[in-house]
């Protein structure tokens, strides 16, 4: 999965252009977005599946961290789904309910990567900002830092990271927001720099408005739609990174779990027959990345329509 | 070209040198020395270990000794774990594995994905287009860790047909799930990349001036749309290699394929901290002289590119 | 014979926001060595006129009706048959020199191609002949510059390459879509007047596209005015100027800004084009025409002759309209067009449907 940065470009161009002409590219995007099928689709899901993480705890019948000792020691055969004995989605391979391990699981790689991708997208867009706003050699130096950063093989650190100050929830969220930011910060600054010589920033300026002022009213609106989009797409860059981190077993900890720990566990034991233990996780992670991938994209398209 | 390399170059090494610094910090500040086990070790023992492997000197005394090594002999010292093992022998162990593999899922990520790319965007919203960006969205939500045991599930485990994991140099049927659970969802990502770019490009106002000189389309294409169309997907391809190798961690785990993912997350699980801390050094150097590559290749393409 | 005979032309584009129709049944002919004239506003339709003749249409659009070249058909024709006509008898230069040429190939490289793939030149001996035309366009040191790259020259001298590049094979027929909108004036004016001699030089017929009245005085000796697709008013050039019998090219010379007139405001044309999504289905000028009387809503006028060469496409009757005998005082059909006009507007997707960065350009001083 990828952000494609040139279609990130072509949308921070034509939202500056927007607001240079003093039109809200909103009103349009919202009629096209409405009737883009595959947006529609994905927004449904993802309100799914939001539910699902929200109210699914009020339907399971037993709890994420209690032993069934009935299916205890043959969940082969006896842990599959099964409405009967209300593990509708089998048991783990201890005999934990796996629905409400699913709903835990939701909860927790949702929050991540909201929560991750949120401190991307703000520490970019103040440092992009900042570095196009405040421009010269503030702006290299600035700049010239992200390029450095932008070659260090962030997913080793991060795994550095957690290896050496323990593995908690706070550290995970922070490792990951900050792998994302620069890509953020780099389009940022480049709409930065290309409102900051309009005639109503000057004019905001020769009246004496500080420049934070002028950041945070006139600018950073603008950059609303480009975040928005990117932020979308963040998401599902952030929920995999987590998984693929909770994957190794450096993630969430027990009695915490999330997607990728239970496709972990899942893909472990499977060689035993018990293929609901992969597939469940496994379904909803894929559905939400499908959701967040066609909703941001078609918000990017709404915002910025082009044939292709 | 030249003085162009060479400057790409001078950012390079300071940044190499800043990411050993910083490496190296890191491990001070982390709570818990290398040698901090369960069993506690006796003060002597402790000090006699310091003193071996230079842990008493003072910082900065440490990282001059570390890069010293490092530059002067390509050394990064001996394991903590494994005093008889240095790092170089850990990492020179798995590194032929990690970049058999991992290159044959770049080479075919890439001419898959472009194949793929370029395919959709000539029979645009044809069944061709359709089905290619189906591939590519259905494929880049499998990311290795998902197609692994998936690829496992199938080839192993029901049809029997390809071993579940292990590795040799002689035997490609070793090779075939690794690649394609490493390269899929990359494979998916360059091919939305070269569709998206390869449209805009055959939109494009020089190329209704190649058609109009009566050039028949498949020269259009090769001739002028390829070029532009491939320098999104060229800057996208040192991700995609940094990718690769951060890959290979779940790959070895996976498989047992022995490559430096495997020594990388032993290290981790290990806190030996001077075999992750040289994995980290030896990937980001790698990343480091590929981005220079990537960006070589795209001012050789793009002439508007000064240099 | 003519050298060209467009008979009914229509060009249609499928847009998300419905059928765009860009040309509607244009009748047209080009005898050799003749110049015409194509004016209208932008969205007028001249630009996708041309390149339906040259089969260059985005893939939403589709033409209909007949184009024949030389007594040979080439509307809709397969590839085979118009790879043969373009360049070598029909070339064409675009408005927008910036980016129509490939930023990524050599100039050289660029021109060279197009004798190796007609003529069947060595590479050599088309580098060779490229330069002779770069020499021929007026371009410095041609043998020095002709390895450099597109952007690395000026755009006046980008748009002489291109007319350098569209010459190599001394084609029949030359179509020059706004050839100097993107230029300086002063550069506007040696392109137009580069263009003139090379016209006469290499004997071949041109038809150039724009909304400039000045350029289609200077050059031509036909014009065809354009208007939603359709052509409003053709005729010689000396006569049409003179007495313009159609309220739209009144409109048109009225609205250029002229020295001798000083103090006077500006004669702009009210409201702006129509929607060619959901045209009209009277004439399509009528709202902003000051001539405009019953039936010009609902019926659309015919074109039809009324001098020797000289045809209109207007109710009004001929003598109303000569002497400035107006139904509609100006100032009314501003009022009344004020509030609509965002609605009148081009959608964006026709023109992003239509597949070509085709740059702003206005003929009335309106907005």
């Amino acid at each position: 999965m990828v952000i494609q940065q040139d279609k990130m470009q072509s949308l921070a161009a034509r939202m500056a252009q927007d607001e240079v002409k003093g039109r809200s590219p909103w009103a349009d995007a919202r009629k096209r977005f409405f009737r883009n099928k595959a947006a529609m689709t994905g927004l449904i899901i993802l309100i799914a599946v939001a539910l699902f993480a929200l109210l699914g705890g009020y339907f399971a019948q037993w709890s994420n961290e209690d032993l069934d000792f009935a299916v205890m020691g043959q969940v082969a055969t006896m842990g599959a789904p099964s409405l009967e004995n209300g593990h509708y989605f089998g048991t783990d391979d201890l005999g934990r309910d796996l629905f409400a391990r699913t709903v835990q699981g939701t909860q927790i790689s949702l929050m991540v990567g909201i929560v991750g991708a949120a401190i991307a997208v703000i520490v970019g867009t103040l440092y992009g900002a900042t570095a196009g706003y405040v421009g010269g050699r503030t702006d290299q130096i600035m700049m010239r830092a992200v390029d450095i950063l932008m070659s260090i093989p962030y997913m080793f650190v991060l795994i550095l990271l957690l290896v050496m100050f323990g593995r908690s929830i706070a550290m995970l969220f922070l490792g990951i927001g900050l792998i994302s930011w620069l890509d953020m910060s780099r389009i940022v600054r480049g709409q930065t720099l290309s409102l900051k010589n309009r005639e109503f920033i000057e004019a905001a300026r020769a009246t004496g408005v500080p420049s934070w002022k002028i950041i945070l009213r006139h600018i950073v609106p603008n950059l609303l739609g480009v975040v928005a989009v990117y932020a979308t797409l963040l998401v599902p860059l952030m929920i995999l990174t987590e998984s693929f981190i909770s994957f190794l077993g450096l993630g969430v900890q027990e009695p915490l779990t999330s997607w990728g720990a239970l496709i972990s566990e899942g893909a472990g034991t499977m060689n035993y027959g018990t293929l609901w233990q992969l597939a469940f996780p496994l379904f909803f992670f894929v559905i939400t990345l499908f959701g967040f991938f066609f909703v941001g994209d078609g918000l990017r398209d709404a915002l910025d329509p082009k044939d292709r | 070209m030249f003085a162009y390399i060479m400057r790409r170059l001078a950012v390079a090494v300071p940044t190499l040198l800043l990411l050993i610094v910083f490496s190296f910090i890191l491990m001070h500040l982390a709570p818990g020395g290398p040698f901090t086990q369960e069993r506690e070790l006796p003060p002597q023992v402790l000090a006699n270990l310091n003193a071996k492997y230079g842990l008493d000197d003072p910082l900065w005394k440490q990282i001059i000794n570390y890069i010293w090594g490092i530059v002067a002999h390509f050394d990064f010292g001996p394991s903590f774990v494994y005093p008889d093992r240095s790092v170089n022998e850990l990492i020179a162990a798995g590194f032929p594995v990690t970049l058999t593999y991992g290159s044959l899922a770049f080479v075919a990520a890439v001419a898959m994905g472009v194949g793929l790319g370029v395919v959709a965007a000539i029979w645009h919203n044809s069944f061709l287009d359709y089905l290619a960006v189906g591939i590519s969205i259905g494929a880049q939500v499998l990311p290795n860790f998902v197609m692994a045991p998936i690829l496992v599930l199938i080839f192993t485990l029901w049809y029997g047909l390809l071993p579940g994991g292990g590795w040799s140099f002689n035997d490609p049927s070793f090779w075939i799930m690794p690649v394609i659970a490493l390269g899929t969802s990359y494979m998916a990502s360059i091919a939305r990349i070269t569709r998206s770019a390869m449209l805009e490009v055959l939109g494009s106002n020089h190329i209704r001036t190649a058609r109009a000189k009566g050039m028949p389309e498949h020269r259009v294409i090769l001739r002028h749309a390829l070029k532009p169309a491939m320098l999104p997907v060229i800057s996208y391809l040192g991700p995609v290699f940094v990718s690769m190798i951060t890959g290979s961690v779940v790959i070895d785990i996976y498989f047992s394929t022995g490559g430096i993912g495997k020594a990388f997350v032993d290290s981790a699980l290990n806190r030996d901290y001077a075999v992750m801390m040289g994995v980290t050094i030896l990937v980001g150097a790698l990343t480091i002289l590929f981005n220079l590559i990537v960006d070589v290749l795209y001012a050789w393409i793009d002439p508007k590119i000064r240099y | 014979m003519a050298l060209l005979e467009i008979d009914n032309l229509s060009v249609r584009f499928a847009t998300n926001d419905g059928e765009v129709q860009a040309v509607n049944q244009v009748n047209l002919s080009v005898d050799p060595g003749e110049t015409l004239g194509i004016v209208g506003e932008s969205g007028s339709g001249k630009s996708q006129l041309s390149f339906a003749l040259m089969g260059l249409l985005a893939k939403n659009g589709r033409a209909s009706g007949s184009v024949r070249f030389d007594g040979q058909e080439i509307l809709n024709a397969p590839p085979r048959v118009l790879n043969r006509i373009r360049a070598e008898k029909i070339a064409m230069i675009f408005q927008d020199p910036m980016t129509s040429l490939n930023p990524y190939m050599r100039v050289s490289d660029q021109m060279a191609e197009v004798l190796t793939l007609h003529k069947g030149m060595s590479k050599r001996q088309a580098v060779a002949e490229a330069v002779q035309m770069l020499d021929a366009v007026k371009i410095p040191d041609a043998r020095g510059r002709v390895r450099l790259y597109p952007h690395e020259f000026s755009g006046g001298m980008r748009q002489r390459v291109m007319i350098a590049m569209a010459l190599l094979c001394r084609p029949q027929l030359l179509i020059a879509d706004e050839p100097t909108t993107a230029l300086d004036v002063t550069v506007q004016a040696q392109i137009m007047t580069l263009l003139a001699d090379l016209q006469r030089e290499f004997g071949m017929a041109m038809i150039l596209i724009t909304h400039d009245l000045g350029v289609v005085a200077g050059s031509c000796e036909r014009v065809a005015v354009m208007y939603g697709g359709r052509i409003r008013e053709t005729g010689p050039v000396g006569p049409l100027f003179a007495e313009p019998a159609h309220p739209y090219t009144q409109g048109l010379l009225h609205a250029i800004p002229r020295i001798d007139q000083q103090g006077e405001e500006l004669a702009a044309i009210p409201g702006s084009p129509p929607n060619m999504t959901h045209p009209p289905a009277g004439c399509a000028f009528a709202p902003r025409c000051p001539y405009r009387r019953g039936g010009c809503d609902d019926q659309r006028p015919p074109l039809e002759g009324f001098a020797p060469d000289r045809a209109r496409a207007c109710f009004a009757p001929l003598a109303d309209v000569l002497a400035g005998r107006e139904t509609v005082r100006v100032a009314d059909l501003d009022a009344a067009l004020g509030d609509q006009q965002d609605d009148q507007l081009m959608p964006e997707a026709a023109v992003a449907g239509a597949g070509m960065a085709a740059a702003p350009s206005k003929v009335d001083t309106h907005d």
